[in-house]
């Protein structure tokens, strides 16, 4: 008898992380624990082309303070662990929610067509322009005493 | 131009934005892996360079060479400043001193001629200005 074989695709921070993430949701998933199971492989998993930029779509689960509600959000990244590092930070912003209440459900690439939200179509314009307007200057202790004002626009 | 980071001081091409912070950016004639960067850390020079957005890094290469990128960067007085602080922080002591001597001579010209301008001048109103302090 063979026992059963599952694979998730964890986001975490490092491996240990990863591992403990793993049990979580397969003993949410699946009638398995830590002491019941065994962890064959732990690896990294390198996106494939990591300079390509990608319009990414992550479906998510989170808690808030009134109930637990299904999410679907886009980012746009070179990878998609980056896209799900701007997620969890995208969510304690919007949201208030801390890492440990979200579930990334699923990631995927999604292609410039399907996207929906309306803040990463206008990104999808081969001729765009936009202006760096009043460019701050933050290194104000470098010189900390000048004579001359800083260049804002360039 | 890449104003700070690791790779600050190098050119590099914006080949493709990224959202609304980063751009992708590629600099393979200046030493700079093709990368995303932030906004902030960039400055726009007047080069514009005429390639298809998300050139690959080859076909960048040759784009680069043939627009000659680096000529025309070269001869802006953005980068001709940068070159002259550079320079002015390399000086010796002895390059100081020749520094110091074409300056006197550079001034000793100016004051000439500027001593010859101020001979020719009128002057007066400084007499009336004499008087009412007089009177008062």
């Amino acid at each position: 008898r063979v026992p059963a074989l599952y694979q998730m695709k964890i986001f975490a921070p490092d491996k240990c992380t990863a591992k403990s993430r793993f049990w979580y949701f397969v003993s949410q998933l699946k009638k398995m624990k830590k002491t019941q199971g065994e962890i064959l492989q732990c690896k990294e998993m390198y996106e494939k082309h990591p300079l390509v930029i990608k319009n990414v779509g992550i479906w998510l689960r989170y808690v808030s303070r009134s109930g637990i509600h299904n999410m679907y959000r886009e980012y746009r990244d070179l990878t998609s662990a980056g896209a799900v590092t701007q997620c969890y930070r995208d969510m304690g912003a919007r949201h208030r929610a801390r890492a440990s209440t979200i579930q990334i459900i699923r990631v995927e690439e999604v292609a410039a067509s399907k996207t929906r939200r309306p803040n990463i179509k206008q990104f999808h314009n081969s001729k765009i322009r936009f202006p760096l307007t009043h460019r701050l200057n933050r290194k104000l202790h470098k010189p900390r005493f000048t004579t001359s004002r800083p260049h804002l626009t360039f | 131009y890449i104003s700070y980071g690791p790779d600050a001081g190098k050119l590099a091409v914006i080949v493709d934005v990224i959202d609304q912070n980063r751009a992708l950016v590629d600099g393979p004639c200046s030493g700079v892996s093709r990368k995303q960067m932030n906004f902030k850390a960039l400055e726009l020079t007047s080069i514009v360079m005429k390639i298809p957005r998300g050139l690959r890094p080859g076909n960048l290469r040759k784009a680069w060479e043939k627009q000659e990128v680096q000529k025309k960067w070269d001869s802006t007085t953005w980068a001709q400043k940068i070159a002259n602080k550079k320079k002015r922080a390399q000086l010796t002591d002895f390059d100081r001193f020749k520094l110091m001597k074409a300056k006197q001579a550079r001034n000793r010209l100016i004051n000439v001629e500027f001593g010859k301008l101020r001979k020719t001048v009128k002057r007066p109103a400084p007499r009336l200005r004499k008087k009412k302090s007089v009177k008062k």
